[in-house]
């Protein structure tokens, strides 16, 4: 069950000669230590998992390493750039959108795709979009203020 | 019950080292100045721990934390407290910067290390902010007085000449003539206790207390640095599947492990009770677990929790008294109308996102464990009794928790990852999956509050008799101007009834007072309601403590209760309660869908008086996480079991609160800067479940008696009430 799989990591192209079947997540947090992408449920319910492929917000505990062959990922890891929050991070610092921080990644990441394919959400699409990214501390109201007002960060000429 | 006041601390006024434990000290390297302290009477504390372990075997006990300012200037205050969203991270920061004056900057927070910290008994209870805060900031201040007295000396002046600012002793007449803290704390070894007679600061002279100040760990936790227990890596180390009995109470009849050996790298593990297997791919892991074959003979069982509620009533303990005035028989006389109810509540789960999780690496009589925990003190014990190794030798480090809510307190997957990593000699992660930390946990147990109230003819309180059955004391006591009253406990409630629960139960924020807070307050509409009274006037005129009166107010202004134009389908309710010090009203608004039942929280108003609110944003994030976290148990979660076996295994069936919940909140917190602080992170839940209960009330202008209530519930309601 031996493979290998090529695809670009945060900027980064990578291969890794990996068995494909393996679940991303694992692969991401234990074979490239990017501990940020958190494992909550495991069954794709709960979206701390969350990383970006091909731009796309999807849940890395129900792929497998396969899937992303040829692919870009973006994890939490990999949004800042030089030291500079990406603005969805900004945003959520500025709005105190978190509170233990365990799901903040996934909602980072969920908000990112989001902003990708509709970079003029309103409350209401913010509000369905990550409505399946679950928060048990209740930051809710504020993630959805920062999710806003990093639309509009955007928008001014950000990425 | 009288709640402390902590500003009455009990501090041993005495300079002697002779009793420190050195082995802290001599790990502070370059010197500088500690100032040690601790939280309550250490005698007490002393007596406490004899009491729990007779072996002799004492705690450092006469301080537990103590702050260190060191020869670089910074200031780092160890406490084997804990950050878990909570935000004392930066409160606790605060309050030292505050007494010290020195910026919030300079200020470290080592929390949760058994190694590096003094024994501490657990972060839960909201006792950080009310009880450690406060000696938190007497030892800032002593801090400043010993650099005070150093720069008199340094400077040939007298200390009254001296103020303080920005981590520099300087003269009154001439600021330029200054001396920074790093410089008098450099070459210094000195150790300091708090005095009794420590003076703090008054709420006229903060400068950082008060003031809202962000989340330190934001920039942490928003690029992924922020470090879990299971984000622990160690070269070598495997992840851990555990098998799992398919109930409580079962018994294993039937093991066949032979499957699992046929993955290449995986191992198994079975050790009496313990079986697990173990892979450097946590998947592989998994795939191991799935092929291990075991047979578990299962009692039949004999509640749900549909019948929980009768098996309850019968297993039921003699009442204890908790609070009685008046005569109960003479208020019964007096009562024109009566009403009479019983409320019940489910069990809920604590249900962070974070799962318990631990890595272990055990080396022969050595442990050192990360885990996630609310009290890694009792885990340091746990570990060390089930390996059999001195407790000296494990070194517990509980890094952020991922939630805790009260689910945290007991540990053991660190128990299990130790007892891995000893068995296999290599670093052992166990991180439970979703099924893993619903069957594990310690739900707040199912309950009923049975209470019987009476008005006399002129519409007064003249009777209140409440029992409430296995939520426990926390809240059961009414603050109304009621003559003839009494309030029984039947049961422990959240601190264990043994045999009652087919699995365990335990604190789930704010313990008891959801349960208390949702009965008493539904029962004062219905009582409100036959008087032909408004809600807000009874309370207001059933009501003689100042302090609810001012956060009733307080939130009916802001929500404009008398301006109220309520449309059809909706309906408004209030409910107050007293928690940890705190008071708290909420009013709510909800829409309530007649067809499907449905109920969706509009408003939310929250008012609370905490008394000096140390930061008001942290206070803020809190309330806004209570009131979210709050509609969960009051619309939708509800554990469903069928005897020991728990059927809720993930969140497709256990609804938490979501985005499209989501309500308006607006928060309200009283300026009392002049009085003691009291707990923030659990008070204004308590009120969610029974302001959402008064305003279906409202709404449908039926009451439903039952927690969550689910859409059958409220349809059940409606199909009662001829008018619908």
């Amino acid at each position: 069950m031996s493979g290998s799989i090529r695809f670009q990591l945060n900027g980064q192209a990578k291969s890794l000669a990996i068995d494909r079947e393996r679940t991303l997540l694992w692969v991401l947090r234990v074979d490239l230590g990017l501990t940020g992408t958190k494992c909550g449920c495991g069954e794709g319910l709960c979206g701390a998992c969350t990383v970006l492929v091909d731009d796309k917000a999807v849940r890395s505990c129900q792929l497998t390493a396969g899937d992303v062959d040829g692919k870009r990922v973006v994890t939490i890891e990999g949004l800042a750039r030089d030291g500079q929050l990406h603005p969805v991070q900004q945003a959520f610092v500025e709005h105190d959108a978190l509170q233990c921080g365990f799901c903040t990644p996934g909602m980072i990441m969920n908000a990112c795709g989001l902003l990708k394919r509709n970079p003029h959400p309103s409350r209401a699409e913010i509000i369905a979009a990550m409505d399946d990214n679950l928060c048990r501390c209740g930051a809710h109201i504020r993630i959805v203020q920062a999710v806003q007002s990093a639309a509009r960060a955007l928008a001014g000429g950000g990425r | 019950m009288k709640t402390r006041d902590p500003l009455e601390l009990d501090f041993f006024d005495d300079e002697s080292s002779a009793a420190l434990d050195r082995r802290d000290f001599l790990k502070l390297s370059g010197g500088g100045i500690a100032v040690l302290f601790f939280i309550g009477d250490p005698r007490r504390l002393l007596a406490r721990s004899r009491r729990r372990l007779p072996g002799g075997r004492q705690y450092p006990d006469d301080f537990n934390a103590y702050l260190l300012v060191g020869a670089d200037g910074k200031v780092t205050c160890l406490t084997g407290k804990i950050e878990m969203g909570q935000g004392v991270i930066t409160s606790l920061a605060q309050e030292l910067a505050d007494e010290l004056d020195v910026s919030i900057d300079s200020v470290e927070m080592v929390m949760g290390d058994t190694d590096r910290c003094p024994w501490d008994m657990g972060t839960f209870g909201s006792l950080t902010t009310r009880f450690f805060g406060p000696a938190l900031r007497a030892a800032g201040a002593e801090a400043r007085a010993v650099l005070i007295k150093l720069a008199a000396e340094r400077l040939g002046v007298p200390a009254r000449q001296l103020v303080t600012e920005r981590g520099k002793v300087m003269l009154k007449s001439d600021k330029k003539r200054a001396v920074s803290y790093a410089s008098l704390a450099r070459g210094k070894k000195i150790t300091k206790r708090v005095k009794s007679k420590t003076l703090l600061k008054k709420a006229a002279e903060f400068k950082i207390i008060g003031r809202p100040v962000s989340r330190r760990d934001a920039h942490e936790k928003v690029t992924g640095q922020a470090k879990f227990a299971a984000d622990m890596r160690l070269p070598g180390m495997l992840y851990a599947r555990i098998l799992r009995p398919t109930a409580h109470g079962s018994e294993r009849t039937r093991l066949d492990t032979s499957g699992a050996g046929k993955i290449p790298g995986l191992r198994v593990i079975e050790d009496g009770d313990l079986v697990a297997v173990l892979h450097q791919d946590p998947g592989q892991a998994d795939a191991g677990l799935d092929r291990i074959k075991a047979d578990f003979d299962v009692p039949e069982a004999t509640v749900d929790e549909k019948s929980i509620y009768d098996h309850l009533l019968k297993s039921a303990p003699a009442g204890q008294l908790a609070a009685h005035g008046g005569n109960l028989a003479r208020g019964a006389k007096r009562s024109k109308t009566v009403i009479e109810r019983t409320y019940l509540n489910a069990y809920v789960a604590h249900a962070p996102i974070e799962t318990h999780s631990a890595l272990a690496k055990v080396d022969g009589q050595k442990a050192t464990i990360w885990a996630s925990s609310q009290t890694p003190f009792r885990l340091k014990d746990e570990v060390a009794k089930a390996l059999a190794i001195p407790e000296a030798n494990v070194h517990v480090i509980s890094p952020f928790v991922g939630g805790g809510f009260g689910g945290k307190s007991f540990n053991q997957q660190a128990v299990e990852a130790a007892r891995l990593s000893h068995l296999t000699g290599k670093p052992v992660q166990v991180a439970w999956s979703r099924a893993e930390e619903f069957f594990y946990d310690t739900f707040r147990p199912a309950a009923l509050v049975k209470i019987k109230a009476g008005l006399g003819a002129d519409k007064k309180l003249v009777l209140w008799d409440y029992g409430v059955y296995f939520a426990g004391q926390r809240g059961s006591e009414q603050f109304y101007d009621i003559p003839n009253h009494r309030t029984r406990v039947f049961g422990n409630g959240w601190r264990g009834d043994k045999d009652v629960h087919p699995f365990a139960t335990g604190a789930w924020r704010a313990p008891a007072n959801n349960t208390n807070t949702f009965a008493r307050e539904s029962h004062i509409d219905a009582l409100a309601r036959a008087a032909g009274i408004d809600p807000l006037d009874f309370r207001l005129k059933s009501l003689r403590d100042k302090k609810m009166l001012g956060v009733l107010k307080a939130a009916a202004d802001k929500f404009g209760w008398k301006k109220y134009d309520g449309q059809a389908g909706r309906g408004r309710g209030i409910a107050l309660g007293i928690d940890s010090g705190t008071y708290v009203a909420t009013i709510v608004e909800v829409e309530v869908d007649p067809r499907s039942g449905h109920v969706q929280v509009k408003r939310v108003v929250c008012a609370q008086d905490m008394g000096l609110c140390i930061n008001p944003q942290g206070a803020k994030l809190q309330i806004e996480g209570c009131v979210t976290m709050g509609l969960g148990y009051a619309l939708s979660e509800q554990v469903r079991f069928s005897g020991g076996e728990i059927l809720d295994r993930n969140f497709d069936s256990y609804e938490i609160p979501k985005f499209s919940w989501l309500p308006e909140i607006e928060t309200i917190v009283i300026d009392a800067r002049d009085k003691p602080p009291q707990g923030g992170g659990e008070p204004a839940i308590i009120t969610v479940g029974g302001a959402v209960a008064n305003a279906v009330f409202d709404a449908v202008g039926r009451q439903v008696l039952e927690l969550p209530m689910t859409p059958e519930r409220v349809l059940a309601a409606l199909g009662e009430d001829p008018a619908h």
